[in-house]
C-alpha cells in the first residue's frame, strides 16, 4: 500500500463534499463506493467507484458529480473509472454513514453480510424513530433496490430499511 | 464468446422490459416497486453484458446499438422470458423460474476464466438472491393461499414449463463458450435448479408439471412473434430518431 500524497488527500477531503443523489445526508466515502484515489500526474486524477447494485441510477449521477467536484477544485483531468471487482457491499458503509441513516429516518443494516444464512433469516431490524424491535418486513423492495420496506409494530411508523448486500 | 456475453445479457435485456412494463400496473404498490427494482437489476446486469459484447464485436458499436438496433433473430435470450406477463401469478411463476436458474449460472460463472464475467456474476448473484426470496416467497403465497390463487399460479407454472427445459441445452453460443472454459456446461445446472424450484414447489403445494419434449429455441434467435412486439415498443425511439439522446 502507498501512502497517498498531498494531491490524492486533498481529493479525498473533496471527495466528501459528493453526495449520494439517493440519500443525500450521505457524501460517497460514507456509501463505501469510492474505491481508490490516484495521482497519475500528467494523465490526470483517476477515482474508483464501486456500482451499489449492478442498475442503480444514481451510479452516473455520482460519477458525474465527482468529476464536476474535482474540475471545480482545478482538477483539469479527471477519470472515473467503473470498479466491479470486489462487489459492493453493505458493509463498507463506514459508522458515520449507520449514524447518519438513523437519524435520516433509515434503518440501517442490521448485521454484517458473512453472518451464517442471512438470508435466509429475519435480521432484527430497529425502529429508527422508536428504537423498539417490534417491527415487519412490508416489502422486500422499497423506492431504492438498496432498501427494503418495513413498519414498526410499537410506533406504527412506516420507514425504509438499508438491506445488507 | 459474443454470443455467450448477449445469451446471457439478451435474457437479463428482455426479462427486464417485461418488468417495466408493470410499472404503475402492478395488483400492489409494493410488488409494482419490487418488480421495477428487479427490471433496474437486471437491466444493470444486461448494460454490462451487452458493452462487453459490444467491445468484443470491435467495430465501435455500443450497448445501445445491440440493445435497440437489433432484429429479433439476432436476440439470444431464453423463450420463456419473453412470454407475456399474464396475471400476477404468471409473472411471479416466470421470475421465479429465471431467478433460480440465475442463482444457479451465477453461482458458477463467477470462476469463469473470464474475468469480464466472473466480475458481473459475483456481483449479480447477490442481487439475485433478494430476487429469488421474493419470487418464492410469492409463489408459496400464491400456492399455498386461496382456492382461485393456487388454481392460477398451478396453471401458470403448467403453461410455462415447457420452456424451463430450453435453460440446461447449450446452444451453439454455450457450447463455445464451455469449448473455451469461460461458461459452465447448461447442463450442469439442472440438477441445482430442479432441487430449489422442488423445494419451493412442495411448500407452495404446487404440482411440478411433467417435462415435455424441447422445441423452444430462443437461444439460437428463434422467437415467438411475442419478442417482435415487445422489441417494437423498446425499440421505437432509436429506430425512429436514431441517435437520440436524453
Amino acid at each position: 500500500m502507498v501512502a497517498a500524497s498531498p494531491v490524492e488527500r486533498e481529493v479525498w477531503r473533496l471527495l466528501a463534499d459528493v453526495p449520494d443523489p439517493e440519500i443525500p445526508i450521505l457524501n460517497v466515502i460514507e456509501l463505501g463506493v469510492v474505491r481508490y484515489v490516484r495521482d497519475e500526474h500528467e494523465r490526470g486524477i483517476a477515482v474508483g467507484v464501486s456500482p451499489t447494485y449492478t442498475g442503480c441510477p444514481a451510479t452516473e449521477v455520482i460519477q458525474a458529480s465527482i468529476k464536476s467536484r474535482l474540475q471545480q477544485a482545478g482538477f483539469e483531468s479527471v477519470r472515473v473509472d467503473s470498479v466491479l471487482a470486489p462487489p459492493w457491499t453493505s458493509d463498507w458503509l463506514t459508522e458515520s454513514a449507520r449514524e447518519k441513516l438513523r437519524e435520516y429516518g433509515i434503518a440501517p443494516p442490521a448485521e454484517s453480510v458473512d453472518s451464517a444464512r442471512r438470508l435466509w433469516s429475519e435480521p432484527t431490524v430497529q425502529c429508527p424513530r422508536c428504537s423498539s424491535k417490534q417491527t415487519e418486513r412490508v416489502s422486500e423492495f422499497a423506492s431504492t433496490p438498496c432498501k427494503a420496506l418495513y413498519r414498526c409494530t410499537s410506533c406504527l411508523e412506516p420507514f425504509e430499511y438499508f438491506k445488507c448486500i | 464468446m459474443r454470443s455467450y456475453a448477449l445469451t446471457v445479457g439478451d435474457t437479463s435485456l428482455i426479462l427486464a422490459q417485461r418488468l417495466g412494463e408493470l410499472i404503475g400496473h402492478a395488483p400492489a404498490l409494493e410488488e409494482d416497486l419490487a418488480l421495477a427494482n428487479i427490471g433496474l437489476d437486471l437491466l444493470g446486469q444486461a448494460r454490462y453484458l451487452l458493452s462487453h459484447a459490444a467491445q468484443l464485436q470491435g467495430n465501435g458499436g455500443t450497448e445501445d446499438d445491440l440493445a435497440f438496433l437489433r432484429d429479433p433473430q439476432d436476440f439470444l435470450n431464453l423463450s420463456l422470458v419473453e412470454q407475456p406477463n399474464g396475471d400476477f401469478g404468471q409473472t411471479i411463476v416466470r421470475q421465479f423460474l429465471v431467478d433460480a436458474w440465475q442463482l444457479e449460472l451465477f453461482e458458477r460463472l463467477q470462476q469463469s476464466s473470464e474475468p469480464k464475467l466472473a466480475e458481473l456474476a459475483a456481483k449479480a448473484i447477490k442481487e439475485t438472491r433478494y430476487h429469488f426470496r421474493f419470487s418464492s416467497g410469492w409463489v408459496v403465497r400464491l400456492g399455498d393461499g386461496t382456492e382461485e390463487s393456487h388454481e392460477r399460479v398451478q396453471t401458470a407454472l403448467d403453461a410455462l414449463w415447457r420452456f424451463t427445459h430450453e435453460m440446461f441445452v447449450a446452444s451453439p453460443a454455450e457450447q463455445e463458450a464451455v469449448a473455451a472454459g469461460i461458461a459452465p456446461d447448461p447442463a450442469s445446472l439442472a440438477a441445482g435448479w430442479s432441487s430449489r424450484v422442488d423445494e419451493v414447489l412442495k411448500e407452495a403445494t404446487l404440482k411440478r408439471p411433467a417435462d415435455v419434449a424441447y422445441s423452444w429455441h430462443g437461444k439460437r434467435g428463434q422467437h415467438s412473434e411475442h419478442l417482435s412486439r415487445l422489441l417494437a415498443e423498446m425499440q421505437s425511439m432509436q429506430r425512429t430518431y436514431p441517435g437520440a439522446q436524453w
